[in-house]
């Protein structure tokens, strides 16, 4: 089913395509969700959907409700309000053992006791499989997950990556209809996370079912996606795909958060830009005007200085003043010559313009009295 | 899907143990409940229940001609706690106490130091049992143990003969108050007892908190110019305190309420918990035998909470 | 390597600590000497001639036999009870987030805080007042009480060392809390329920003050012990159960050690 890019979150049901027979595509919804902890919002009204068999990811900085809603749809914690259902089955009160949902944990969460294999089929077990039947599809799952021949090894005998993959195959072979990773990939080196992205991905395509990654790393969710929510201070700001997000951010949050962007607010977009609305441009969006060059019809320009010039290996990256006192960064190829205190001028096309909206999604709109 | 031939078997929805399970999951507190109800009970009830009866006993009176107990709240019961003698007998415990505490502190301290600081991790094992396996043997062995060697026939006089110190030995014995006729019948003896019996109390603690004191801060000190000395003054000793204090706690409270080291070492002039064992016992005086028991109660609540201050508890 | 201490110790130092241990053990090694001596009726020094007669003759005595069997019996059961309300304890504490916790921690503590005569003095009154004949179940509850925390300790240190997402990962998997109960919270204590177990059992076996007050006419060893101390028969004989009894506590403080060696809370430091 080919990504839709969406800006709202919440699809009303009525435009979910249904597909033949009687499975419902939508794995998850959530309807009003908030979570309160005492005094502290860690959920506020969040209302969202997840398609059967997309890659969905949850960004977001600490703090900001995504793992509290990854804990709901597992079924560790409740929702103060709201709605939360599994395959259109409300899942209120149903505890973990009973929801077809199955978890990584960041820090793996590994049996110690138990050998690799026994961890892996421990799902099987507490359903009373056969011993011998358990161990062929520990052993499947085990290939799967590219660690042959170490199924007779104790966890603490393995590498961080090696007890990532366990944790994963543990968490697959109970063939649940959704699979939950809470930031799975934090306690990796670079190079292996970046391998573990791509095999993630490989393995979500095999598989065909419901990937919810939990991360922090824009990055991350960018490279892997089908679609990411951005989550803020326990709303959702935006819903899309991942170009849609980069390209498209609807909040100033969410265009900072995701790559680097630069924020005008809507007093000193009236003169750049002619409306009085905030708006971010990306900075590789930016160019430097050559001596008297024109930028064209579509395009904004403006005057200022080079304040500083930072060499980023692919390319630069320049900090200009503006004439009014705000900064802007520009991202440009590393063979423009750029020096720091010359007088200069960019542009940008009008495309490069993102309009931002104040309000999360689902939440009060700008002046509404929040929580 | 991956293709296999095997399905999984699906979960037995509706065993007891599944619907326990889910009340439970479902109310945590009452999962919580039955967790403590049984320890708490027991605590409660049997423990803390008799210790209240027992204490609240002190309020009571005692009829001077029959000798029994008379149920009606008074304070005469304390009246006579606060006598001469009585008030000697808790003045001797605690100076006991205090003493027993300064000396453990200080024969402590090396080992602890030792230990934490510049013990590999074999010797530091080696340490460890060397501590534990005293503290954990039998403690009536352990008294026993000085008894002989602070016999009169015993090895401390031929050892002072050997050395030619008798005349050191005698002097020592000499000394008014706490000497006596010999070491197992003064309170030098018993202070020397008190203090070789609760001594592993006192190294665990202070050694757990020297390990806890961070190399970086000692290397900085150096680094930033203190001899070894006065590092050791201003930083090692201020941090080492807690531990310090928390061992006092085990020395001060253990030697308030013992009576069994004193009633075998030392003069026939009682403890505090001599008295509360023969006012218990034959006396039969049970008001009186509370109102003692509430003095090492009261100073160790005081010393807990001086200790609290000093982050003592951190250190246990 | 780069050595990790930091200076050398100083001479005077390493005697001081080393005489620390010399001072905490030397006794112990008399004890096991006058076992040997042949004078019964002093504790002369040096001991005239040794001899091994004294083992025999201690086998032999009937008293002797019985205050073991008295100990071990009630050391078994004190530890049985203490193994499951220490655990009971420590998993209500563990997942405890709310008020009262420091309470119920200085609550477990108490048993062992307060001096022993205060326990053994409230327990007797206790009894007499219930009208409750002593037996090897008053012993028991005493000893049960303060054994309770040697447990706790050993089993909360444990908890707090375990991820705590593994029992969450359990459920999640499938297993409900009988089966998470069974097949990982188990396995994972098991060598803190160990160690405990084999604390609590020296503590037990050892245990005097609250005992005097809880056992009336019946004798355990220590007791027999101190009755000795007081009276003594044979002097050797009493030392020759001290060198019995120094062996038996030895073994399971040593186990205890190896099952919580690779830890930072080794067992028993909270005694």
């Amino acid at each position: 089913m080919p990504p839709h890019d969406t800006a709202a979150g919440s699809v009303p049901a009525a435009t979910v395509t249904r597909a033949m027979g009687d499975a419902e595509t939508t794995a998850i919804r959530f309807e009003g969700v908030s979570r309160h902890f005492g005094p502290v919002i860690a959920l506020d009204r969040v209302s969202f959907e997840i398609r059967d068999g997309e890659f969905f990811s949850m960004l977001g900085p600490s703090g900001s409700g995504k793992t509290t809603s990854l804990r709901l749809i597992a079924g560790f914690d409740f929702p103060t309000a709201g709605r939360i259902t599994l395959h259109g089955k409300d899942v209120a009160g149903v505890p973990p053992f009973d929801r077809d949902v199955n978890t990584v944990f960041q820090d793996y969460a590994l049996f110690p006791h138990m050998s690799v294999w026994e961890n892996v089929a421990y799902g099987l077990m507490v359903r009373r499989m056969p011993r011998r039947q358990r161990r062929e599809e520990a052993a499947r799952m085990l290939a799967m997950v590219k660690l042959e021949g170490l199924a007779e090894r104790r966890p603490g005998q393995l590498s961080g990556g090696q007890r990532q993959r366990v944790a994963l195959a543990r968490a697959l072979v109970n063939r649940p209809s959704v699979l939950l990773l809470d930031e799975p990939l934090g306690a990796l080196d670079l190079k292996l996370r970046e391998q573990m992205q791509d095999e993630l991905k490989a393995l979500q395509r095999q598989v065909g079912i419901t990937f919810i990654y939990v991360t922090h790393d824009q990055g991350e969710a960018l490279a892997m996606s089908d679609r990411v929510a951005v989550f803020n201070d326990g709303r959702i700001e935006q819903i899309g795909s991942p170009r849609a997000i980069y390209d498209q951010p609807r909040t100033a949050f969410v265009a900072g958060f995701v790559g680097a962007s630069n924020l005008f607010d809507a007093a000193t977009a009236e003169p750049l830009i002619g409306e009085a609305r905030a708006f971010a441009v990306r900075p590789e969006r930016i160019r430097f005007l050559q001596h008297g060059e024109r930028a064209g019809d579509r395009a904004v320009e403006a005057n200022g200085t080079v304040r500083s010039v930072t060499f980023l290996g692919a390319h630069l990256r320049a900090i200009v003043a503006l004439a009014n006192g705000d900064e802007v960064k520009v991202a440009v190829a590393a063979d423009q010559a750029v020096e720091p205190g010359s007088a200069c001028r960019i542009a940008f096309d009008r495309s490069a313009i993102n309009v931002l909206s104040d309000a999360p999604l689902g939440g009060p709109a700008p002046g509404e009295a929040a929580r | 899907m991956t293709a296999s031939a095997t399905a999984i078997p699906r979960l037995p929805d509706d065993s007891w143990p599944r619907r326990i399970s889910r009340v439970l999951f479902a109310h945590p507190g009452l999962l919580l409940f039955l967790l403590i109800a049984p320890p708490l009970a027991w605590l409660g009830i049997i423990y803390l229940g008799s210790l209240f009866a027992f204490l609240a006993h002190s309020l009571f009176s005692i009829d001077g001609f029959t000798g029994q107990i008379v149920y009606e709240v008074s304070l005469d019961t304390f009246d006579r706690l606060l006598t001469a003698a009585n008030l000697d007998v808790i003045a001797r415990t605690v100076l006991m106490a205090t003493a027993v505490t300064l000396t453990d502190a200080a024969i402590a301290f090396p080992i602890a130091y030792y230990a934490a600081r510049y013990a590999s991790p074999r010797a530091k094992a080696f340490f460890y049992l060397a501590v534990m396996l005293p503290l954990w043997s039998s403690y009536l062995v352990r008294v026993y143990a000085w008894k002989l060697v602070l016999a009169r026939e015993g090895i401390i006089p031929w050892a002072a003969e050997q050395l030619h110190l008798t005349w050191l030995l005698e002097a020592v014995l000499g000394i008014p108050v706490i000497g006596g006729a010999t070491l197992s019948t003064s309170y030098i003896g018993t202070w020397v007892v008190f203090c070789y019996i609760w001594l592993p109390f006192m190294i665990l603690p202070i050694q757990a908190s020297l390990e806890r004191v961070p190399r970086t801060l000692v290397e900085a000190s150096a680094d930033l110019g203190a001899h070894g000395g006065t590092t050791f003054r201003k930083v090692i000793l201020p941090l080492a305190l807690p531990g310090v204090v928390a061992g006092s706690i085990f020395t001060f409270s253990l030697t308030l309420g013992d009576y069994i080291i004193p009633g075998i070492i030392g003069s026939s002039r009682p403890f505090i918990g001599q008295v509360v064992q023969s006012l218990q016992g034959t006396a039969g005086d049970i008001p009186l035998a509370a109102a003692f028991s509430v003095v090492p109660i009261l100073v160790m609540a005081i010393y807990l909470t001086i200790a609290k201050r000093l982050g003592a508890f951190n250190a246990l | 390597m780069r050595s990790e201490r930091i200076g050398r110790p100083s001479l005077g130092l390493k005697l001081a600590a080393l005489g620390g241990i010399m001072f905490l053990h030397v006794p112990l090694g008399f004890i096991i000497l006058y076992a040997f001596s042949t004078e019964e009726r002093s504790y002369q020094f040096p001991p005239p001639d040794l001899t091994l007669d004294w083992f025999a003759v201690a086998w032999g005595r009937e008293d002797i036999w019985a205050a073991i069997g008295l100990s071990v019996q009630v050391a078994l059961v004190a530890t049985a009870i203490a193994l499951v309300l220490g655990t009971l304890f420590a998993a209500a504490l563990f997942r405890w987030r709310h008020f009262g916790r420091d309470t119920l921690t200085l609550l477990v503590i108490l048993p062992i805080a307060l001096p022993g005569i205060i326990t053994g003095i409230s327990l007797r009154s206790a009894y007499g007042l219930a009208g409750i004949d002593f037996s090897v179940w008053t012993i028991v509850i005493g000893h049960a009480t303060f054994c309770v925390v040697v447990v706790y300790n050993n089993v909360i240190a444990r908890l707090r060392r375990s991820s705590p997402s593994m029992f969450e990962a359990s459920m999640d998997l499938g297993a409900d809390s009988f089966q998470t109960f069974r097949y990982v919270v188990l396995p994972n204590i098991a060598s803190a329920l160990l160690a405990g177990g084999m604390l609590a059992f020296a503590l037990s076996f050892d245990e005097v003050i609250v005992t005097t007050f809880t056992s009336g006419q019946q004798q355990t060893l220590p007791i027999w012990m101190l009755s000795e101390l007081i009276r003594p028969r044979q002097r050797p004989v009493t030392n020759v159960v001290a060198c019995f009894v120094i062996a038996v506590t030895f073994i399971p403080i040593l186990i205890a050690y190896y099952l919580t060696r690779d830890t930072h809370d080794v067992s028993g430091m909270g005694k």
